[in-house]
C-alpha cells in the first residue's frame, strides 16, 4: 500500500470537513463576552479557543461591574461564518458566561486600543517623531534626552500606522493593550 | 436558622439533601475528613472501587441506568488524575456526574506538595464546570450548584475540588433552596419553528426520525412521547448507539441503529429521505460519513437542548433549541390540532422501499458448527435473556457494535456503552454501577478480552458488594476492531493487535472469588449461558469465538451512507487515502 500523502488541511473529502459546504471566506469578528468574574474564567475561555482550534487575534479583559462581579472580555477572532457562529454558541453555553455579543454582526461599534511606544533616537529624528506624534494626537508621557514614550489611542489600524512611521526614526519598543469595543447608539 | 458545621460534615449533609444514596470512591490523605464523616452515618452507601477510573465509570453506569446523577469521591493528585478518563467519557456522552476531589490544604496549593495536582486546571476542559472551594462557607452552596449544573440543560460531569483545611474548618451550611443559579437553560422550543416542522412532516413523502442519547437524557416521558409520535405518524425511526431503547426494538417502525456499523435499511433511509427529524442526536462523524454526501436530498430538523450542537456539523433547516420531552409534547399537540395529516400514499411507497432494503438482511453471517461466531453468541444471549429485567453494558470495539446490532432494547436506560469517547475498560465498572443501583436485575457486560482486562480489577468490587454482574467476554484473542482496520487499510499488517499471554479466565474468576465459565463449542453455548444466568453471583464467562470475524455492515471512513459494505466480498481496495486518515 502506498504511503498516505495527505497534506495537512486537505480534508475536503473527509468526514471531518465541516466547511466546504458553506462559505470559505474568513472573516474577522469582534466579540464582547460578559462573564462572571471568578477564578479560572479567563483560562476557561482561552482553553475553549485553543482546544477547538479557533484563532485569537486580540483579547482584553477587565472587571466592569465590581458589585455584580462581572468582567468583560473583548475578543477579536477570525474564521468562516460557520466557525464564528460556533465560537459564539460554544461561549454562550459556558456556565460562567452571561452574555455574548458579536459586535461585527450586531451593528456599528467603536473599537479602540491603547499603545505605549518608546522611541530611542537623537537629533532630527526626535523632532520628526514629535511632529508625527502631533499629527496622530499621541501624547508624550515620558521623555529623556534620547527617548520619548508616546501614548496613542485609536483603532488598531491607526496604531499600526503610527508604529510604522516611528520605526525608521529610532529603536522602537511597543506595548499594546489589544482592542476594547462597544456598540454605538443606545 | 444558620447551621454551623465542618466542611467535611457539609459534604455529607449536602449529598443527603440532594437525595444521594450511593457514592463511588477511593480514600486518600486529602479526603480523610470526609471519609471520617461517611464512617459516622448510614444513609449514604459508599462503594469502594479498586481504581479511581472505575469509580467514575461505575457512577456513569449508576447515572445512566437510573437517570439520577452519579457521585464520585476521590483524593487529590493521582486520585483526581485517574478520574480524568471517566470525566471526558461522561462529558462526551452527556452523563450527569458530581465528582468530589480532595486537595492539599489551601496554604500549600502551588508548593508542589505531596499528592498535589492542579485538579481544576487539568479537568477544566474535561468537565461541564468545576470549582476549587477555598472557603468553608461556600462549600455546601457550591455542591448544590454543582448538582444543578450537572443535571440541568445538557447534562455532564462537574467537579468540586476540596482542600483539606476547608474540610476541617467550620462554616455556615447553605441549604439547597437558598442557592439561586443563573444557569437556567431553555427547555421550551420555539413554537413557530415547531409548527413549521409539523407542516413539513405533513408534506413529507420520505420522512425519518433520527434519535439519539438526548431522548434518554430527557427522561422516560420523552421516550413515551417519542413512541406516541412514531405510532401516530407511522414514520420510520432509527437511532444512534447512544439512543438505543428510547423506541422499542420490537416496534414495527424500528429500522435498527444507524451509522458506521449501523443497519443497511437505516443508513439507506437516512440517505434517501426527504425530511430528517433529528431528536437529541448530534450528527457525530460515526453517523454522517462523508459530510458532502450526507442525505443530500433532505430538509433537516434538529432538536437539541445545546444550541452549539445545531449547525455545528450539518446545517439545520428547522433548528429547535429545547428539551426533547417539551418539544415532542408540542409537536404532538400541534400535529393533532392541525388534523393529524400525513402523506399516507407516499408513506406506503416509502415503507415498500424500506422493506426492500430490509430484505437484504444486512446482519446475515456465516455460522459454524465448530467455532462460536460472535454474532451467534449474541443471538443466543439475546434469546436466552429476552423479557428479563435486563441491563447491558459493553466495552469498546467489535463486540460493542455486534451487541448494538444483535441485542434488542425495549426501554430506555437499559444500555450503557461508551459512545463518544470510546473508552476501553468502561464496561466492567459501569456494569457494577448498574448492579449497585438495581440489585435484583440481570446485568451483563458484553466485552472483548482486550477491553475487559483494562479495568478487570473492579471484579474485586463486584465480589465485595455481592454485585452478581455477568461478564460475557467474546474472546477472539485479538483487538478485533484494530485488527479489522489493519486488514482493510493497512495491508493486513497486524501490528500489535493480538493478545498474547492471556490469563486463564476461569482461574482468574476463581482467584477473585467469582464463578468462571469457559465455552468453546457452539453446541455447549446455550447450556453455558444458562449456567451463567442461574448462578447467584458474579460470573466471568470466557466465550472463545472466531478469531478473524469482521464487523459488518460497515461504512468505510470518508464514504457516504449508500456506499456501505455488507460483507467480506466487498472490502477489496475500498478505503482510499482520504478515508484512511480518519479514525
Amino acid at each position: 500500500m502506498s504511503p498516505l500523502n495527505i497534506e495537512k488541511g486537505s480534508t475536503s473529502h473527509s468526514a471531518y470537513d465541516l466547511r466546504s459546504h458553506m462559505s470559505d471566506e474568513v472573516e474577522t469578528h469582534t466579540l464582547a463576552v460578559l462573564v462572571q468574574n471568578e477564578a479560572g474564567v479567563l483560562a476557561r475561555v482561552i482553553g475553549l479557543f485553543s482546544g477547538r482550534g479557533y484563532n485569537i487575534e486580540s483579547l482584553t479583559v477587565a472587571e466592569v461591574d465590581r458589585e455584580g462581579h462581572r468582567s468583560r472580555i473583548t475578543i477579536v477572532t477570525s474564521g468562516t461564518p460557520q466557525v464564528i457562529q460556533q465560537i459564539r454558541m460554544q461561549l454562550e453555553r459556558m456556565v460562567p458566561v452571561h452574555e455574548v455579543s458579536d459586535l461585527t454582526v450586531e451593528g456599528p461599534f467603536v473599537s479602540r486600543e491603547l499603545a505605549l511606544i518608546k522611541v530611542v533616537s537623537k537629533g532630527e529624528h526626535r523632532v520628526e517623531a514629535l511632529r508625527i506624534a502631533e499629527i496622530f494626537r499621541a501624547n508624550v508621557v515620558d521623555s529623556t534626552l534620547e527617548s520619548f514614550v508616546f501614548e496613542i489611542t485609536g483603532t488598531p489600524e491607526k496604531v499600526d500606522a503610527f508604529c510604522e512611521l516611528m520605526r525608521p526614526l529610532g529603536d522602537v519598543r511597543l506595548a499594546r493593550t489589544g482592542v476594547a469595543a462597544i456598540a454605538r447608539g443606545l | 436558622m444558620t447551621r454551623q458545621m465542618t466542611g467535611a460534615k457539609m459534604v455529607i449533609e449536602a449529598l443527603k439533601e440532594q437525595g444521594v444514596d450511593t457514592v463511588f470512591g477511593y480514600p486518600g490523605g486529602a479526603v480523610l475528613p470526609i471519609y471520617d464523616e461517611i464512617f459516622q452515618q448510614n444513609e449514604i452507601r459508599h462503594i469502594l472501587v479498586r481504581h479511581e477510573q472505575g469509580a467514575v465509570h461505575a457512577a456513569e453506569g449508576y447515572a445512566r441506568s437510573t437517570g439520577k446523577p452519579g457521585v464520585v469521591l476521590v483524593t487529590s493528585g493521582p486520585g483526581a488524575t485517574n478520574a480524568v478518563t471517566g470525566l471526558v467519557d461522561a462529558l462526551m456522552d452527556s452523563i450527569p456526574l458530581v465528582v468530589l476531589t480532595g486537595q492539599v490544604p489551601t496554604f500549600m496549593i502551588g508548593s508542589d506538595a505531596f499528592q498535589e495536582a492542579d485538579t481544576v486546571g487539568i479537568t477544566r476542559p474535561c468537565t461541564k464546570m468545576n470549582w476549587l472551594v477555598k472557603d468553608t462557607d461556600k462549600l455546601s452552596g457550591t455542591i448544590h450548584e454543582a448538582f444543578h449544573i450537572a443535571t440541568e440543560g445538557r447534562p455532564g460531569p462537574v467537579l468540586v475540588d476540596l482542600p483539606k483545611d476547608v474540610q476541617f474548618a467550620t462554616g455556615t451550611y447553605t441549604s439547597k433552596p437558598q442557592v439561586k443559579s443563573h444557569y437556567q437553560p431553555r427547555v421550551k422550543g420555539d413554537t413557530a419553528m415547531i409548527e413549521a416542522l409539523v407542516e413539513a412532516m405533513e408534506q413529507a413523502e420520505r420522512p425519518i426520525f433520527y434519535t439519539g442519547g438526548g431522548v434518554i437524557n430527557s427522561g422516560p416521558k420523552a421516550s413515551q412521547l417519542l413512541r406516541e409520535l412514531v405510532e401516530a405518524t407511522g414514520f420510520p425511526i432509527t437511532s444512534t448507539l447512544m439512543g438505543l431503547g428510547s423506541y422499542p426494538a420490537s416496534g414495527d417502525k424500528w429500522l435498527g441503529m444507524l451509522g458506521m456499523h449501523g443497519l443497511y435499511e437505516a443508513n439507506l433511509a437516512m440517505h434517501d429521505c426527504d425530511l430528517m427529524i433529528n431528536i437529541g442526536a448530534r450528527f457525530d462523524d460515526r453517523i454522517t460519513g462523508r459530510i458532502a454526501d450526507f442525505s443530500p436530498g433532505s430538509r433537516k430538523a434538529h432538536i437539541d437542548i445545546d444550541p452549539s450542537s445545531i449547525n455545528k456539523v450539518i446545517h439545520a433547516d428547522f433548528p429547535i433549541i429545547g428539551d426533547v420531552a417539551h418539544v415532542l409534547e408540542d409537536m404532538l399537540r400541534i400535529w393533532k390540532a392541525r388534523g393529524r395529516k400525513t402523506q399516507s400514499e407516499a408513506l406506503t411507497k416509502w415503507w415498500e422501499q424500506i422493506d426492500q432494503w430490509r430484505a437484504v438482511k444486512c446482519l446475515r453471517y456465516t455460522n459454524s458448527e465448530t467455532v462460536i461466531k460472535p454474532q451467534y453468541a449474541l443471538e443466543r444471549l439475546e434469546a436466552l435473556t429476552k423479557g428479563r429485567d435486563r441491563y447491558i453494558a459493553t466495552e469498546v470495539g467489535q463486540h460493542q457494535m455486534w451487541a448494538a446490532q444483535f441485542l434488542g432494547f425495549e426501554d430506555p436506560n437499559r444500555w450503557m456503552t461508551s459512545g463518544g469517547l470510546g473508552t476501553m475498560g468502561y464496561g466492567v465498572p459501569a456494569s457494577i454501577g448498574v448492579q449497585i443501583a438495581h440489585p435484583e436485575a440481570l446485568v451483563i457486560n458484553v466485552a472483548g478480552e482486550g477491553s475487559w482486562l483494562m479495568n478487570m480489577q473492579e471484579m474485586g468490587t463486584a465480589v465485595q458488594y455481592r454485585a452478581p454482574v455477568k461478564q460475557f467476554i467474546l474472546n477472539n484473542e485479538r483487538l478485533g476492531m484494530v485488527r479489522q482496520w489493519q486488514e482493510l487499510l493497512h495491508g493486513e499488517r497486524y501490528s500489535h493487535s493480538w493478545s498474547e499471554a492471556l490469563p486463564d479466565f476461569v482461574k482468574l474468576a476463581e482467584a477473585f472469588g467469582c464463578k468462571g465459565i469457559l465455552c468453546t463449542d457452539p453446541a455447549d453455548l446455550d447450556d453455558a449461558i444458562m449456567e451463567m444466568l442461574e448462578y447467584d453471583g458474579p460470573v466471568i464467562f470466557d466465550c472463545v469465538v472466531e478469531k478473524h470475524e469482521n464487523c459488518f455492515p460497515m461504512i468505510p471512513s470518508g464514504k457516504a451512507h449508500n456506499e456501505m459494505l455488507l460483507g467480506e466480498a466487498e472490502t477489496q481496495g475500498v478505503i482510499q487515502e482520504g478515508g484512511a486518515v480518519l479514525v
